[in-house]
């Protein structure tokens, strides 16, 4: 049986230090994983490995199959693994509905010719582009639509720019997309509603999702199967339920009480 | 929307890779063939490879040599001290200030105005020592008030700006700075007076004969290197430099005042650019609104050869470039059939820049950024 | 104004008492402008732009170069920052009052000069020190003449300067109108004799203009009424025409963009036939350089990186073309016809940006900035240089381009017309493609390199594709302008290739705004139009010595007040002043629920529409 997404050993050191060690990991395709674990455990930097953003010391990485260790990040976008960030960074300047648009780079063709000549492959592209723009920014409601397509992005709320940095993702239509704490500093309801929303990714777009996050009710209400990282290193995996109530993991993230320590 | 999966090139080494490594391999065996071509000259005249290249080529003897290699250390030896303000500003702001070089002409002009001054009402025939000592402090105090205006005026404002807004904003101020004085100074050469005899004649040390002004760019940037060494090491303010440098924000925590020491950190680099200015007045003895420009680059390059932020470094890499530029047009173009070879030394200089920053960005000794700057 | 000069002097908690001024700020702005007007009058501005008349008789350009400073200080000195929540009374008499003291401080300038030069003999350093110098300060009319008329000037226009805070907001207005309007049609002197020339009115500017340059006193106060009458009949017109296009979104913008750009493609074509050689020689300029900025624009300007070396691209044309069709190329001369040429020209064009764009693709911006001008002063000296002499001609280039022959006209230096035109197919081409390729795929990919590289390789844009097209594109609109260029002079040296060029050109793409097209129009007309390009005059030739001070300046002045250009495309406006704009909206106490509609509402975009969460 094959997986979508498979980490074999996979070790990144920065500069003497591992920020990754011995990690072996796998998604199967429709599953929805949660990857959590403290502050610095290297949540982040396994994104980056598996996105390209940073090269991996040792292990792979298979996507479909196939290595994907080495690979430029607009590559592997290509593949069809998308990513969000943790620290939103979107295109500040562009409008709302280009960020969407261009996102789509690697799924379209048109050249510097189509453009000039404004021939009818290039419009009808662009007709698609958009139109596939819209239907992902159309996702989220009638937040970021209509009169709003033509905003700039640094204009957006903060729980906006979130949805966006999602909607961007989607676009790149991937298989997998890996969401860098989608929820961080939203208040309850949007955090509820964008819950609800990651559930449909998977059911209605097909996606398969790797999420990482600290809002425990998130992770509980959304996903298959969680993964455990502390200090680079992957200490428990399972149900939600079988990783919270794991010693190990409690201990990683509130320390171990006074009277154990003997 | 799922997605069209696209193999394509898997690895990393790109057509864009490998056209630098033909390159790289491409200068190498032109270093190497000229280098083989003139050792043949050297040692076997009549060498038919050598002839085969460049048949007038006439290979260098050993005092030609040794005269090529004292030119390029004092000359490397002041752009090693126009590249210390190079290379502190950029450890300190993150950036390149375009127009340090400009500093440095002020020095050059300074010294001339005053040494003119004092040629006219005889204080340089009769003290030159006293007239030389004079016009350094001048210059530095010049240079010093030119890069510390430069840093309150234009780029204080700029502080948190993405790095290329200073820059474009410095290549302003250099151009502007160049046209001031042009048009206060007018657009002709200006030659210090006459050095007196003791200084400018040849001497003999170790075999080497060298002239007198050399030796004393040479010792004078010496003297600087070592009261620099002594104010980053040994002094507060040093540290205080160091700190800011290492990350202004935690230095800011740590109580230090960091826009003073950024307003010192101009200052010190302005001064040595200043001393530079005497140097080069002294040793070449023109000076136009323009001499600061193409020292200025060669410069930078120093800077980014020896490590940017490393001034151990800035100092090292302008005495290779300025060996560099002096001895390669004649060991390695000449032998290779570059005719005019001379006209050369400045693109073998922006050579060097560039393969510097193609090659080895970080320089060869290692480059010392500050916490925001290690992209 | 009555109501604080009768204030006690204690103060009330209102106005502050008219002698409480701020006398730091009078004394830094003073002695700035003082040091200012000495700097100015040792560069030799005043007596080498004397020349040239702005008002016969009365109003020099050189006295303008100095005049203008108290005026401005003193408009800064009174400036004031709004806070909200601390009380600000209304400008009154003291900015005034401080605005004449920092003029009068400004004056000490001048009158120190003046002093200055009488008694001491500083020639041997400052080239400009001496009897002419005096002569000009002095009025020509003596020493104490001179020492009150400065302090006085000072006085005057600093007080004006501070006034205009103080004047409604009309008679300012009409002030600016009237300002702009007289220099505007004495600056444009030449075009404006050529034009009524060709229409038969020479009488009408006959009588405007004195013989020796400038407009006559009567017709200045002619043009002030008229500009004054102007300003008045246009109030609100223009603002509210302004605002109208700004909030035009998409498909209706465009329409709007492209009657603007039409009528002015008309206006281009039809003027030259009106103007005379002179002015037609200076459009050809205008048109070279404004075709290397386009291409500028969108390396710079669109993809955001800074090339310094862009002037090599327009040497490999020049030198392309000259190789091709000059009869005395050196090594190789196939005589090609022009056209032929061209076809090479664009070529090599893309390679060499190939060349220059793989090595530098992937370092960081500052490093790529300073390797390009490496590569194109290397470039630069080897064309030069004795080496490749037999191949380039070496320091004295390769002489006896020919003209093109275009069959039913012919294009040539002699004709600067035709060579006007033949830029202007390029100039259009080059706005064609720029226009184009914004709204594209690449377009979107070179904004997205832009904005934040790193994300934008995230997105799946392979970004050193998409920077090395932008390299290209930019390299074969340079090398298209330095074809003509070889075409119009009918040679070419290594020396018309320096990077004064292209930085230059890098003032241009900035003033109008980076990423622009409309910015760098006007950039290019007013700054190579007026000022002169690098080795050429413009319409001020007396600048010709001063002009790279204004350039440098003006760079400078860019970057710290407004980076995005003059002309901004407002979306690049709304980046770089977005503290501003949030924190207009919060001032403004507009709705503080939602963040966005606080930065929507500020933003000017969508006050009519309702607000959802």
């Amino acid at each position: 049986m094959s997986h979508l997404l498979e980490i074999r050993d996979l070790k990144v050191t920065f500069g003497g230090l591992d920020a990754l060690s011995g990690l072996n990991f796998h998604v199967d395709e429709g599953e929805i994983v949660s990857v959590i674990g403290p502050n610095g455990a290297g949540k982040t930097t396994f994104f980056n490995a598996i996105s390209g953003l940073v090269e991996a010391t040792e292990g792979d990485i298979l996507f479909e199959d196939e290595s994907v260790l080495g690979l430029e990040p607009h590559q592997v976008t290509g593949l069809g693994i998308a990513r969000t960030f943790q620290n939103v960074r979107l295109f500040p300047n562009m409008t709302i509905l280009e960020n969407v648009m261009v996102s789509q780079h690697c799924r379209t063709r048109q050249l510097v010719f189509g453009a000039l000549m404004q021939t009818r492959a290039f419009k009808q592209e662009e007709r698609e582009i958009r139109e596939r723009a819209e239907a992902a920014l159309g996702f989220f409601g009638s937040r970021l639509v209509g009169y709003r397509l033509e905003q700039a992005a640094f204009m957006l709320s903060y729980a906006n720019r979130r949805r966006l940095e999602i909607a961007r993702a989607m676009a790149t239509q991937p298989r997998l997309i890996l969401l860098d704490e989608p929820v961080a500093g939203m208040n309850p309801m949007e955090t509820a509603e964008l819950t609800g929303l990651i559930g449909r990714l998977r059911s209605e777009w097909g996606f398969t999702i790797v999420m990482i996050e600290h809002d425990m009710r998130v992770v509980r209400d959304v996903s298959d199967r969680v993964v455990v990282l502390d200090h680079g290193v992957p200490i428990a995996h399972g149900s939600y339920d079988e990783v919270s109530t794991n010693p190990e993991v409690i201990e990683a993230y509130l320390g171990r009480p006074v009277e154990s320590r003997a | 929307m799922t997605a069209t999966i696209n193999r394509k090139s898997a690895r990393r080494v790109s057509k864009v890779d490998r056209f630098l490594t033909f390159i790289r391999v491409f200068l190498v065996s032109l270093i190497v063939i000229g280098a083989v071509a003139f050792l043949a000259q050297q040692f076997a005249p009549d060498n038919p490879f050598a002839r085969w290249r460049n048949p007038d080529a006439m290979g260098l003897t050993a005092d030609q040599f040794k005269g090529l290699l004292m030119s390029g250390l004092s000359q490397g030896a002041m752009y090693g001290l126009i590249a210390l303000g190079y290379s502190m500003v950029y450890g300190v702001l993150g950036f390149i200030n375009f127009a340090h070089g400009e500093v440095f002409m002020a020095g050059a002009m300074t010294g001339f105005i005053a040494s003119e001054k004092f040629n006219a009402n005889g204080l340089w025939q009769s003290n030159f020592l006293l007239c030389l000592v004079l016009i350094i402090i001048m210059a530095i105090g010049i240079s010093t008030l030119m890069a510390v205006l430069m840093e309150r005026v234009a780029y204080r404002p700029l502080r948190n700006s993405p790095r290329l807004i200073p820059l474009i904003t410095s290549i302003g101020v250099s151009f502007f700075i160049q046209n001031a004085v042009m048009g206060l100074f007018g657009p002709a050469s200006k030659s210090y007076p006459q050095l007196p005899e003791w200084l400018s004649k040849q001497r003999s040390i170790l075999t080497f004969e060298i002239a007198g002004t050399k030796i004393l760019v040479l010792v004078v940037a010496a003297v600087s290197m070592v009261g620099l060494w002594y104010l980053v090491e040994r002094t507060m303010t040093g540290k205080a430099m160091r700190a800011v440098a290492e990350d202004k924000e935690i230095a800011a925590l740590m109580g230090i005042n960091v826009n003073r020491t950024i307003v010192t950190t101009f200052a010190v680099g302005g001064a040595m650019a200043g001393v530079a200015g005497i140097l080069w007045g002294l040793l070449f003895r023109g000076v136009t609104h323009m001499t600061g420009f193409l020292p200025g680059i060669k410069a930078f390059t120093a800077a980014v050869i020896g490590g940017i932020g490393n001034l151990g470094g800035a100092m090292a890499g302008g005495v290779a470039l300025g060996s560099a530029e002096s001895v390669a047009p004649l060991v390695i173009l000449e032998p290779l059939g570059v005719p005019g070879v001379s006209q050369l030394k400045d693109a073998v200089a922006f050579t060097v820049l560039v393969l510097v920053l193609l090659f080895k960005p970080s320089g060869l000794f290692g480059e010392r950024l500050s916490a925001e700057d290690r992209a | 104004m009555s109501a604080t000069m009768n204030a006690p002097i204690s103060g009330s908690s209102t106005a502050p008492a008219l002698f409480d001024l701020d006398w730091r700020r009078i004394g830094t702005w003073g002695g700035l402008c003082a040091l200012a007007l000495i700097l100015v009058s040792l560069i030799g501005m005043p007596v080498g732009l004397d020349r040239r008349m702005i008002i016969e008789g009365r109003l020099s350009l050189g006295y303008l170069a100095l005049l203008w400073m108290p005026l401005l200080f003193g408009y800064v000195v009174s400036k004031r920052v709004v806070l909200e929540g601390v009380e600000t009374p209304d400008p009154g008499a003291r900015d005034v009052l401080a605005g004449f003291c920092t003029g009068v401080l400004a004056g000490l300038g001048p009158v120190l000069l003046i002093l200055g030069i009488d008694n001491f003999n500083l020639r041997e350093p400052l080239v400009n020190w001496g009897p002419p110098l005096l002569e000009q300060l002095t009025f020509g009319r003596g020493i104490g003449f001179g020492i009150v008329a400065w302090f006085g000037i000072g006085a005057v226009l600093g007080l004006l300067g501070s006034a205009l805070h103080v004047l409604p907001k009309d008679v300012r207005r009409v002030i600016s109108f009237v300002i702009y309007g007289l220099l505007s049609i004495s600056v444009l002197e030449a075009v404006i004799s050529d034009l009524s020339e060709g229409f038969g009115l020479e009488s009408l500017t006959d009588e405007m203009y004195a013989r020796r340059g400038g407009l006559t006193v009567k017709s200045s106060v002619i043009v002030a009424v008229v500009f004054g009458v102007f300003s008045m009949l246009m109030k609100g017109r223009v603002k509210s025409a302004t605002s109208r296009y700004k909030e035009l979104q998409g498909e209706e913008r465009k329409r709007a963009s492209m009657m603007l750009f039409s009528g002015v493609a008309v206006l281009c074509i039809v003027l030259p036939l009106f103007l005379g050689k002179i002015v037609n020689e200076l459009l050809a300029n205008v048109g070279l350089f404004l075709l290397l900025a386009l291409g500028l624009n969108i390396v710079v300007g669109l993809a955001g990186i800074l090339d310094l070396g862009y002037v090599a691209f327009f040497a490999v044309g020049g030198y392309t073309t000259a190789v091709l069709t000059s009869a005395e190329s050196p090594f190789f001369a196939p005589e090609l016809h022009f056209g032929f040429a061209l076809i090479v020209v664009v070529m090599m064009a893309g390679l060499t940006g190939l060349v220059i764009g793989a090595p530098v693709i992937r370092m960081r911006g500052d490093y790529l900035a300073i390797v390009t001008l490496g590569f194109g002063e290397i470039i630069r000296l080897l064309f030069m240089s004795d080496w490749l002499k037999p191949y380039f001609g070496g320091a004295q280039g390769i002489t006896n381009v020919p003209p093109v022959d275009l069959g039913f006209a012919v294009v040539t230096g002699i004709d600067p017309r035709s060579v006007f035109y033949l830029v202007l197919i390029f100039c259009i081409l080059a706005i064609y493609v720029s226009w184009r390729l914004q709204g594209s795929r690449l377009g979107r990919a070179w904004m997205a390199i832009r904005e934040d590289e790193q994300v934008a390789e995230a997105m799946g844009i392979n970004t050193v594709n998409a920077k090395l097209m932008a390299f290209v594109v930019g390299a074969m609109m340079a090398a298209l302008s330095g074809a003509v260029l070889a075409a119009k002079v009918g040679s070419v040296f290594p020396n018309s290739f320096m990077i004064l060029v292209s930085i230059i050109i890098l003032v241009v793409v900035i003033v109008g705004g980076m990423g622009n097209i409309a910015g760098v129009l006007v950039g290019s007309f007013v700054l190579i139009g007026v000022l002169g390009g690098p080795r050429q005059p413009g319409l001020l030739q007396e600048f010709q010595s001063y002009k790279l001070l204004i350039y440098g300046a003006l760079l400078v002045f860019m970057m710290l007040q407004r980076p995005e250009g003059l002309v901004p495309s407002a979306r690049r406006s709304q980046e770089l002043h977005q503290e501003e704009f949030l924190q207009d909206a919060w001032l403004k106490g507009e709705d503080h629920d939602t963040e966005e509609a606080a930065v929507a509402a500020a933003a000017g975009g969508s006050e009519e529409t309702g607000e959802q969460a």
